[in-house]
């Protein structure tokens, strides 16, 4: 089976800034993959360029054996992470969006979704709290049919008990045929839910391997290595 | 029992140890069906690639077996269940032992204190 993504010796420089150095990584689908680094590691930069917002400066990405572009771009679904909604629309009018932009979007799970934790999709964005705003976009890119979803910052400003809403969302979303890709600092809690972690230090890969191997290596969860790895 | 996966074990290794305890609880009784690989998951908040090599662990030791299209269900065989309760058991006391060890104590005065606490 041919790998749902491949990244070959990806480099990306801003000026003098070297953001990405040299990453060349494959990923199956069926997995939930945590990206893991410190601010400025690079998270971010990978993301974009895997979503076509920015153009490498060396190296290339193939997403399901197509280079990025119109075919890439429409089995990936992308949670940036600022919000990029109108605030003065309806959770119901977003939807509606989404479905007019997105074939492969399932109404039917939106609304599932919403009702689940709780959200009247009547409310208009901008009185939502700012958890609500997160799950609510969460919802909106996790009711795609995508084959590769790709997380940026998914529960950084929610409180404990919405993240663990948000990641149950996200573990009764994927199936065998999908990859969900979670970019994050706040490892404790999505560890559990990860398959496998790529550390990102200074724009290169520190370390790339299932969460168990990284347990039974180490003796340690992969937020107690991530703790020792960026030591400052 | 709800579900405290947090140490640095690895994480199916801990499920294991979380169902064998609720089999040998009576929990799950000798003969039910266990929920589904994504309830499983969801509830513990775990990954389902995970869940499900954590059962299939368990389903080579026989304590869970699988019927092709109705689901997952816990041995009928209590024997195991009880062997599995001796092992859970002698786990738990050499942990004790060891612990007591770490403090200075040896054998009988091991012994004499759980004794005392036992009366109490």
């Amino acid at each position: 089976m041919s790998n749902l993504l491949e990244i070959q010796e990806l480099s990306k420089t801003f000026d003098s800034v070297q953001a990405l150095d040299d990453v060349t990584l494959s990923i199956k689908s069926g997995h939930i993959i945590g990206l893991l680094g410190p601010n400025g590691s690079g998270k971010t930069t990978l993301i974009k360029i895997i979503c076509g917002l920015l153009q490498p400066t060396k190296g290339k990405v193939l997403v399901d054996g197509n280079p990025v572009g119109p075919k890439s771009k429409a089995i990936i679904s992308y949670l940036p992470d600022k919000s990029y909604l109108n605030n003065n629309n309806t959770i119901e009018s977003a939807i509606k969006t989404f479905k007019y932009f997105y074939d492969d979007f399932d109404e039917s799970r939106a609304s599932e979704m919403l009702s689940i934790l709780n959200i009247n999709p009547q409310h208009k964005l901008k009185t939502l709290s700012k958890g609500d705003r997160e799950k609510v976009q969460l919802i909106l890119v996790m009711s795609r049919r995508a084959k590769l979803y790709i997380l940026d910052e998914p529960i950084a400003g929610v409180d404990p008990a919405a993240r663990d809403s948000i990641i149950r969302t996200i573990i009764n979303n994927c199936d065998p045929s999908v990859s969900v890709i979670i970019a994050t600092h706040l490892i404790a809690d999505v560890e559990l839910v990860l398959d496998e972690a790529i550390f990102l230090q200074n724009g290169s890969i520190k370390l790339y391997q299932p969460v168990d191997t990284i347990r039974a290596e180490h003796g340690k969860s992969v937020d107690e290595l991530f703790r020792e790895v960026y030591k400052c | 029992m709800p579900w405290d996966l947090n140490s640095g074990n690895p994480v199916f290794v801990q499920i294991i140890e979380h169902l064998q305890d609720d089999i040998v609880l009576g929990i799950y009784k000798p003969g039910d069906k266990l929920p589904s690989v994504r309830d499983l998951a969801t509830d513990a908040g775990v990954n389902p690639n995970t869940m499900q090599r954590a059962l299939s662990t368990l389903e080579s030791t026989g304590l869970v077996h699988s019927e092709r299209t109705s689901g997952r269900f816990i041995t009928e065989d209590n024997e195991m269940i009880i062997e599995l309760k001796k092992s859970l058991v002698k786990v738990q006391v050499e942990q004790f032992i060891n612990g007591m060890e770490k403090y200075g104590f040896t054998g009988n005065e091991i012994l004499e204190l759980v004794k005392q606490y036992v009366k109490k």
